[in-house]
């Protein structure tokens, strides 16, 4: 892998080979050059919108209107994460995002890995058509079920309560897709043992093959925690009370301006960047597990 | 396979055929929590809202008291040949979101596999870095990044005071309606459509607006998603370009390939199923816009970010007109079917056309005549 890689992979790889050997590394520093040119120049146009951000939320509303892109703040106020944190709903919002995350994705973790479980070694009548059933549900778009989630949880008492919040998050089809791929990919011999020793199904699921998942429960944590803390949609047909509004529907409120006058957005900017700082953490903490596709087999 | 199986476990020791004997009911335990919840919250949901969408539900009270009556196709009716506002508002959507998907589709692909053979290199300072800024952008919020947006392309934001700086008069974006198809026509002198366009019309809509092109304010949603999805994506073909082998590459290299040619002729042929992948997640995404019209525009201005997402969301929850709403819903999800279906057989594996092959055999006789 190394030896191949480390050949010259230069944009200017036209050259024959003559050439190259008659000026080595000249035309591909160039090359090299215009390469790393086209990446930072990228890098900022995807950075500095945050950085942007950032620097607003500690601007005076004045100054935010006046000189949007300076990256610091003439005068540096607090005031709107004062009015944030002091002043609004915003800690009941946070608190309601935060509950439900931690919830949906302890579920959908076991859950899936159960399931998952199931369709990749135990043979069950009916199992295909689990399976099937599976496919099939992955498909139908999250949109189109917006009227369908809120006339069910009317129908059943759930709206406006945490568990009609809750509840129909817990089961992500993908989530048990990715559970059943890895434990295809295990070998059969760790169970075999353990079979043969007189341990049930659950047990061996619990603790021989549950401990080896590792990876791929990282991925599911990742997916679940993202998908619950940014979702938006399901929260809007599933509750309506103040006290239960999350993050994404309270900073949606503010951004269209129901709450409030003025542009104001040192204010909606604060509000957006302490909602992003979670699932920020979270991507740091496991970013090698995220972008390193292959397992991180080269070193940079 | 399932033949052996069987036969193996029945001569196996009791112990394990006891074991395997309770693995029906284990799989059916473990399963039921999913089928259980996609059952309820999934499967009996759309059952409910198509017969919703057959109904005159108001909003009160259950959809199957005694008070709520069967319509039959009313419902779709109103909104496909109505001659109302229903209509009107279905037709405006589904060309707001056409436009969006026609731009967006190409744009992230395209964005992301450059990205992705950027950054693929092993030999690059700062890989890392590179992935984590451009992935960056897609774990954030939809409602976070829209917040963003407004304020980056609010009329003296950041955007408009960037194009300033190279003299340019930026638009006030949220705010403009108007198509930018119509803006470049206007830049010419075009400023009123043929009469045979502007005479016919479908869904309420004439031709001549259909072809507006997306207005100013979706054009920067526009933006917004492929800024969003790119990285995503990216993942996904680095991904692909990972467990590509290099022997490919370096035998086009020795025959003298140029690094254009291998890549049209070597590496995007080996990357077809992340493409397909990219492409079918791409168009999903596309027209299920709903977030970024709650939080941003509410449809406006003018209408022009109007999505049948949101025009669903909008008729039941806000006019109350549950059945309507659910029949946009359904509508949406058989063009997304369609679209999907229809991409599948676009890009099936095909054999190598006559004419191209006839190219292959030249090229190869070419270089073997060089060598």
């Amino acid at each position: 892998m190394t030896t191949t890689t480390l050949t010259p992979k230069s944009s200017s790889a036209t050259t024959t080979p003559k050439q190259r050997a008659r000026r080595p590394g000249s035309i591909r520093s160039i090359g090299d050059i215009g390469l790393y040119t086209v990446l930072v120049v990228l890098a900022l146009i995807y950075i500095l919108p945050f950085l942007v951000q950032i620097a607003t939320s500690f601007k005076t509303e004045a100054e935010a209107a006046s000189n949007a892109v300076s990256l610091v703040p003439q005068t540096f106020t607090f005031a709107a994460y004062e009015m944030l944190f002091a002043h609004s709903d915003f800690p009941v919002w946070f608190a309601n995002s935060a509950f439900v995350t931690v919830a949906v994705t302890i579920g959908r973790v076991f859950f899936a890995s159960l399931a998952g479980y199931a369709l990749a070694r135990l043979r069950f009548p009916g199992r295909g058509l689990v399976f099937g059933t599976l496919v099939a549900v992955m498909a139908v778009p999250q949109v189109v079920l917006l009227i369908p989630k809120f006339l069910v949880l009317n129908q059943l008492g759930l709206y406006d309560s945490y568990a009609g919040m809750i509840l129909p998050l817990l089961v992500d089809a993908a989530g048990v897709f990715i559970m059943k791929n890895f434990f295809e990919s295990i070998p059969r011999s760790v169970e075999e043992q353990a079979r043969i020793d007189g341990a049930g199904a659950f047990r061996i699921y619990w603790s021989v093959v549950l401990p080896m998942a590792r990876p791929a429960l990282i991925t599911i944590v990742i997916l679940s925690f993202q998908g619950s803390w940014n979702e938006l949609s399901h929260f809007i047909v599933s509750a309506q009370s103040p006290e239960l509004t999350t993050l994404t529907k309270g900073v949606a409120a503010l951004a269209s301006g129901q709450l409030s006058q003025g542009t104001q957005y040192p204010l909606k900017l604060a509000a957006a960047a302490i909602m992003t700082i979670p699932v920020a953490v979270l991507f740091f903490i496991f970013q090698r597990h995220i972008t390193n596709t292959t397992g991180g087999a080269v070193k940079g | 396979m399932g033949v052996a199986a069987r036969a193996s476990s029945r001569v196996g020791s009791r112990r394990t055929s006891v074991a395997r004997r309770g693995e029906g009911s284990a799989g059916w335990l473990f399963t039921l929590p999913v089928i259980v919840i996609l059952g309820l919250f999934l499967f009996v949901p759309v059952l409910m809202a198509l017969w919703v969408s057959f109904s005159d539900w108001t909003g009160r009270g259950s959809p199957f008291s005694a008070g709520t009556g069967f319509v039959g196709f009313d419902n779709y009716a109103e909104i496909t040949s109505g001659g109302g506002l229903p209509e009107r508002n279905f037709g405006i959507a589904l060309r707001n979101n056409a436009w969006y998907a026609v731009l967006v589709i190409p744009l992230q692909t395209a964005l992301s596999l450059f990205l992705a053979l950027l950054v693929n290199r092993a030999a690059l300072r700062g890989r890392t870095f590179f992935r984590i800024s451009f992935y960056f952008p897609s774990v954030t919020s939809s409602v976070a990044i829209t917040v963003l947006w407004l304020f980056l392309f609010s009329s003296t934001g950041v955007v408009n005071q960037v194009l300033s700086w190279v003299g340019m008069n930026g638009p006030n974006w949220f705010n403009d309606p108007r198509g930018i198809v119509h803006v470049a026509l206007s830049a010419v002198g075009v400023e009123a459509g043929p009469a045979v366009l502007t005479d016919a019309d479908i869904l309420g809509v004439s031709w001549w607006d259909w072809l507006s092109g997306p207005s100013i304010a979706m054009a920067a949603l526009i933006l917004m998603a492929v800024f969003t999805t790119s990285g995503t994506f990216m993942l996904l073909f680095l991904a692909a370009l990972q467990s590509l082998s290099p022997d490919v590459d370096e035998a086009g290299r020795v025959d003298g390939a140029s690094t254009w040619q291998r890549f049209w002729r070597i590496t995007l042929p080996q990357l077809r199923p992340a493409l397909f992948t990219v492409l079918t997640l791409g168009l999903i995404g596309c027209w299920q816009v709903f977030d970024q019209i709650y939080t941003g525009t509410q449809g406006g201005p003018g209408k022009t970010t109007l999505t049948p997402a949101y025009l669903s969301y909008e008729s039941a929850f806000t006019d109350q007109r549950w059945g309507q709403g659910a029949a946009i819903s359904f509508i949406l999800f058989l063009i997304i079917v369609a679209f999907t279906v229809v991409q599948r057989w676009a890009l099936r594996e095909r054999g190598v056309a006559k004419r191209r092959m006839r190219q292959y055999r030249m090229t190869a006789r070419e270089n073997g005549g060089a060598s």
